[in-house]
């Protein structure tokens, strides 16, 4: 019992950062109609926020101690960053909350590159054919990606969270487990508020302000709303920002978990294209709903006895495939998904 | 005879004369030697048969190259249980991608849109990772389908070449090596092997574009809500055009083991099936000879942007002073070698930006202008 | 300055090599048809020039391996045409080598991008043979690829000097009469590990492994579990994991629920990075088990990809080919002068693409030619020292280098950057030897060397 709830929060955890990019991605995809291969760099950019954001708080003065030698034998640079040295300790509790204070740093950098590219570019493809589309964001991808590996390297970066947060959580005793039965990391039960805030966030945002009330009207009808005088495509550009500060906030949180690296984007793209379909297209529910679901699925998959049962009526490696043959299975039974609307590019 | 078909026959007659003069032409781009035309060929055949179902019914299937992996490894199981010969080989990989792409095609075109391409993209993943893991004792895996010594190779004669052959013909043979211009030309077996079928290819290509069951499929892109209302089932025809296409995916899945006898996993990965779609699209989606163009493309850039480095550049500058040359060196280096990638994702932007219809449609429209500005002159 | 300037770039003079190239031959044989016995074997050097093809890794997972692989390669060809200080020719036991080229003849190279994909490595390897004439290919930073292009050189004709590829079966059962290694591989890693572990961790242990999922991960898993287990370890679990995979925490989790206290961790790169910090984010390394600390290993390391996983291989052991603060001659001599012209100490790939290089320039000077079988014959059995690794042969039997293994450990206290690991012991090479038809290597048929003629 203790072992499955501690896969269901496991893929509550993984689900979070499927959630958070496909609901970014069924924003443009569900209301602009566009179909965003850069998704995934988003996401990736926002990762390098926080990399950028604690390069710059270990930018440090460099002082030659000839006591100590490099790997050359040469008199060894020693570096104090300038923030230890001006503010000490306040200092030092900045460079370790890197990560959270990344998410500030990171929201205007997304918003403009949101801004930018729908503006630049995603706004001539709304009438060219979603074949044009995906050429042309996949081309972006690239570009975003590779202009990331020039300055960054192809390694992981490590990023870590906050020192307050590093360790494991009991949760077990708190619900009537024996101790160490459910052990979680800090982190990633931040990561799942975190999430779970955002999705949130988002979802009242769209819900009770009249801005939300004009764009879902707009996913709904863009003709009508157009000819109701209403500026819709002003609105798109914001919710294109709007949905690459999602992403770009959930690059920026996933770095403790996982080392940053550059083709980290690529690695979540063909995952997040499949939960929001999962989801139904036009569906920002589904595109949740989905994300948790195939979270909980994958993790259930992984489970040693749930390996064996499958390898007991010859489906070896069930955790390899078990993501597809859900979104095999979720199609065939539901046309649409699992919440999708009719007509969203079925054509 | 009316006009379509003359044109018809005038692009054939074109694109031979292209494909056989192909080591001559490339010669002074450095994309005459056999590895390179053989992919050029091979992934033309594949952009062909993909443009079959995608350019012509609109279907955006984003699983292909799993019929064109499937193919490989029933060519490379051909080699090591029969003999090198490469029409058994080659025999086996149609019909077995075919079977994949029935059972694929079947299931996932009762969806359309969206889903439907997502269903294509779970079938090839799906078989990716198991090709690339469990299914080892198939595929050999991480390596790769390989030909051992010990393999059985019943019908290997005893003098018959230990390397993949046409009846005794070498598939890696070089049979001219002439220079054009300074700069040299390999004109190989393998790549003519290849070209006979890219030709072929492309003749069937453009019989079922301007057949009646070309039209229909034209149609269900067009409306198929409307051909369905007029009492029309266009299920066999969608399922005929995704069966043609999966194989001619496991046609050039098949040349490329017998170009080279060895079939790796990856070429099932989604980026293998994205990236017939690439070159679907910027060579001009629905075209003839767009898919050609585009598979061209982007395997010279792949193949040719990668190898430069900065020996290389040093030495296309070298007529310039010492400061200008390290400058211009500088100013290159980000987007050859190891940053090829940049080069082409910059280059995919562009194109699709400044020339919608692709690198065709680029094509015709300076045509278009040239003639127009001609008449212009004249007028 | 300038002449070092020359020396790195004249060989390059890319176009009037391929004329001379295309020129030779047409003039070396019949007119028009050119039967490949115009020359006595595939790509023998006709010019002033001979020229090496360097394929490696520049985008996708190991692009950083493959760009310090490039960078030893770099270096590699520079000292043996005369340039810089001479790094380790000068500490290498064999003499053959002048400074003046391979015979001669000035080195020139070729560089293409693996990809870490087995068919863009071919494709890439491909070239280099039919285009650029090359005699010898080497790199690569994984067994696939490294088997893959082994087994293309050897249908080819030329020599394959393996670059970083650690699975037994690139001198096993995928063994080939043309390749050569001179990295460690999946059984020495294990038999170098094992009295280490069992001297830090004692012989009662259970071990738990995570393995991806693919040729290599399998024969690592195999290799240390039964190395361990006949230290007297029990093996509680193995667990496969997928390819794809960059979040293990579904595996790492259920860990804790077994009574396993050691993790081994059968992951290479990204994936190692990865599983390992989750690992450590789950809180294992602060767990007792049956009374004993819980002890996480990583069985092959790489320097730069530890980085990416930053404090987190604090005291956990595993094994390497090489590591920059060895102390003998070679080692010293090759950091210097890779680091005086990089600013940074050389990898493990770095290292033994280095080697690999200059062993087979030594190798073409002893046989007096460049002809693969001759090159391979001189290779076969061949014994040297000096080059980092202390006394090093070359087994006939399956083209495998043995000498010393590393058992390396994080540093708890790095001082630098790239002060991550420290070397714990030095397995002597009589420790990790192995008969060729040892069963973990056994189904592999060297062939005979094919020189493409």
């Amino acid at each position: 019992m203790d072992a499955i709830l501690l896969q269901v929060l496991n893929g509550l955890d993984k689900g979070s950062a499927y959630a958070l990019i496909a609901l970014g991605l069924t924003l443009i995809f569900g209301t602009l109609g566009v179909v965003n291969f850069a998704h995934g760099a988003l996401f990736m950019i926002g990762a390098f926020c926080a990399v950028t954001l604690n390069k710059i708080f270990s930018i440090s003065s460099e002082k030659v101690n000839p006591d100590k030698t490099d790997f050359l034998g040469n008199p060894l640079v020693e570096k104090t960053p300038y923030l230890e040295s001006w503010f000490g300790d306040t200092g030092i509790a900045i460079m370790d909350w890197s990560v959270p204070l990344a998410i500030l740093f990171s929201i205007p950098i997304m918003m403009f590159i949101g801004y930018v590219m729908e503006r630049g570019l995603i706004r001539h493809f709304y009438k060219r054919p979603h074949a044009d589309q995906i050429l042309v964001t996949f081309g972006l991808a690239i570009v975003l990606q590779e202009i990331v590996k020039a300055f960054y390297g192809a390694n992981p970066i490590q990023t870590p969270s906050p020192a307050a947060f590093v360790g494991t959580l009991d949760i077990g005793v708190y619900i009537g487990f024996a101790e160490n039965a459910i052990t979680y990391p800090y982190w990633r039960l931040v990561y799942f508020a975190f999430a779970c805030a955002v999705i949130f966030a988002v979802f009242a945002f769209l819900r009770f302000t009249t801005f939300g009330m004009v764009v879902r009207a707009g996913m709904a009808d863009r003709e009508t709303v157009g000819l109701l005088g209403i500026d819709i495509d002003k609105k798109f550009t914001i919710m294109f920002a709007i949905a690459a500060v999602v992403a770009g906030v959930a690059g920026v949180m996933y770095t403790p978990i996982n080392s940053p690296n550059y083709h980290m984007g690529m690695d979540f793209l063909v995952l997040s294209f499949v939960v929001v379909v999962v989801g139904g297209m036009g569906s920002l529910p589904g595109a949740v709903l989905a994300g948790f679901l195939l979270g909980v699925l994958e993790s259930f998959a992984s489970m040693n006895v749930v390996k064996q049962f499958f390898e007991s009526i010859f489906i070896p490696s069930i955790d390899q495939i078990v993501i597809y043959l859900v979104a095999v299975i979720v199609l065939l039974v539901r046309p649409r998904g699992l919440m999708g609307r009719k007509g969203v590019m079925e054509e | 005879m009316n006009s379509t078909t003359l044109s018809d026959r005038a692009l054939l007659l074109f694109f031979i004369f292209l494909v056989l003069a192909g080591p001559a032409i490339l010669a002074p781009f450095g994309g005459s030697y056999p590895d390179l035309l053989q992919k050029f060929a091979i992934f033309g055949v594949f952009a062909i048969g993909f443009n079959i179902l995608f350019g012509l019914t609109g279907y955006l299937s984003f699983g292909h190259a799993a019929f064109l992996g499937a193919g490989s490894y029933a060519a490379v199981w051909m080699f090591k249980l029969l003999s090198y010969n490469v029409l058994p080989a080659l025999i086996l990989s149609v019909i077995v991608a075919g079977l994949f792409s029935v059972v694929i095609g079947y299931i996932s075109l009762r969806r359309s849109g969206i889903y439907f391409s997502i269903l294509t993209l779970a079938f090839a993943q799906m078989m990716f990772n198991v090709a690339y893991s469990v299914a080892t004792p198939i595929t050999n895996g991480e390596t790769g389908l390989q030909i051992y010594n010990d393999d059985p190779q019943w019908l290997q004669g005893a003098d018959s070449p230990l390397t993949t052959n046409l009846f005794g013909l070498k598939m890696n043979e070089v049979f001219w090596r002439p220079e054009f211009l300074g700069f040299e030309a390999q004109f190989n077996v393998g790549y003519y092997f290849c070209a006979f079928f890219l030709i072929l290819a492309f003749y069937i290509s453009m019989r079922i574009s301007r057949s009646p069951f070309g039209m229909m499929l034209r149609a269900v892109k067009t409306n198929q809500t409307r051909l369905s209302f007029t009492g029309v089932s266009t299920r066999p025809y969608m399922l005929a055009a995704f069966v043609i296409s999966g194989m001619y995916a496991g046609l050039a899945g098949g040349l490329w083991a017998c170009m080279d006898p060895l079939a790796g996993a990856e070429r099932m990965q989604w980026t293998a099936s994205g990236e017939v779609v690439l070159m679907t699209i910027l060579g001009g989606a629905g075209t003839l000879l767009g898919p050609v163009l585009g598979a061209g493309f982007i395997k010279y850039f792949e193949a040719i942007f990668s190898k430069i480095n900065d020996q290389v550049l040093h030495s296309w500058f070298a007529f310039m002073p010492d400061g200008l040359e390290n400058v211009m060196v500088a100013i290159v280096h980000p987007f050859v070698g190891k940053g090829w990638h940049l080069t082409l994702g910059l280059l995919f932007m562009l194109i699709v930006i400044f020339l919608p219809g692709g690198l065709i449609g680029g094509i015709t429209s300076l045509g278009r202008w040239i003639t127009g500005r001609g008449r212009k002159d004249q007028g | 300055m300038s002449s070092d300037k020359n020396a790195l770039h004249t060989p390059l003079k890319r176009r009037s090599v391929l004329k001379a190239g295309a020129a030779s031959a047409v003039v070396g044989a019949a007119p028009m048809i050119i039967p490949s016995t115009a020359h006595a074997y595939l790509n023998e050097p006709k010019g002033a020039t001979v020229t090496l093809g360097f394929n490696v890794p520049q985008s996708g997972p190991y692009a950083a391996e493959g760009a310090d692989e490039l960078r030893a390669y770099e270096l590699a060809v520079e000292h043996l045409n005369g340039g810089g200080d001479g790094g380790m020719m000068n500490t290498f036991s064999s003499k053959a080598l002048k400074g003046n080229g391979i015979l001669g003849k000035k080195v020139t190279y070729v560089t293409g991008d693996t990809q870490t994909k087995s068919d863009a490595a071919r494709s890439s390897a491909k070239s280099m043979i039919e285009k650029d004439g090359a005699v010898m290919i080497t790199g690569g930073s994984s067994s696939g690829v490294a088997i893959a292009v082994q087994g293309l050189c050897q249908e080819a004709g030329v020599i394959f000097m393996a670059g970083l590829t650690h699975s037994n079966d690139t001198t096993g059962k995928d063994k080939k009469a043309n390749g050569f290694r001179h990295f460690f591989n999946g059984y020495m890693s294990a038999a170098a590990l094992a009295p280490v572990l069992e001297k830090n961790y004692g012989t009662d242990r259970k071990a738990y492994h995570l393995t991806a999922d693919y040729t290599w991960g399998w024969t690592q898993e195999e290799s240390i579990a039964a190395a361990t287990e006949a230290k007297g370890w029990e093996t509680v679990e193995k667990v496969r994991t997928p390819l794809a995979s960059t979040d293990f925490s579904s595996y790492i989790a259920q860990v804790a629920k077994t009574d396993a206290d050691v993790l081994v961790l059968n992951h290479y790169g990204g994936n190692m990075v990865n599983s390992l910090t989750n690992a450590v984010q789950f809180g294992l390394r602060d767990k007792m088990v049956n009374g004993k600390q819980f002890e996480i290993i990583v069985p092959l390391y790489s320097r730069l990809m530890a980085s990416g996983a930053g404090a987190n291989v604090k005291g956990i052991f595993g094994s390497t080919n090489w590591h920059w603060s060895l102390q003998d001659e070679g080692s010293k001599a090759f950091v210097k002068s890779f680091g005086e012209k990089y600013g940074f100490p050389p990898s493990q790939a770095a290292h033994t693409c280095y080697v690999q290089t200059l062993l087979y320039a030594d190798a073409c000077e002893r046989a007096g030619t460049f002809d693969p079988c001759g090159v391979a014959a001189a290779l076969e059995g061949f014994d040297f020292d000096g080059l980092g690794n202390g006394p090093t042969s070359y087994r006939a039997e399956d083209h495998q280098c043995f000498k010393d293994v590393l058992v390396v450990k994080g540093k708890e206290n790095p001082s630098t950057e790239f002060d991550l690991l420290e070397v714990v012991e030095v397995t002597p090479r009589a420790q990790v030897e192995y008969a060729p038809d040892h069963a973990m290597f056994a189904g592999g048929d060297l062939g005979k060397c094919n020189s493409g003629a």
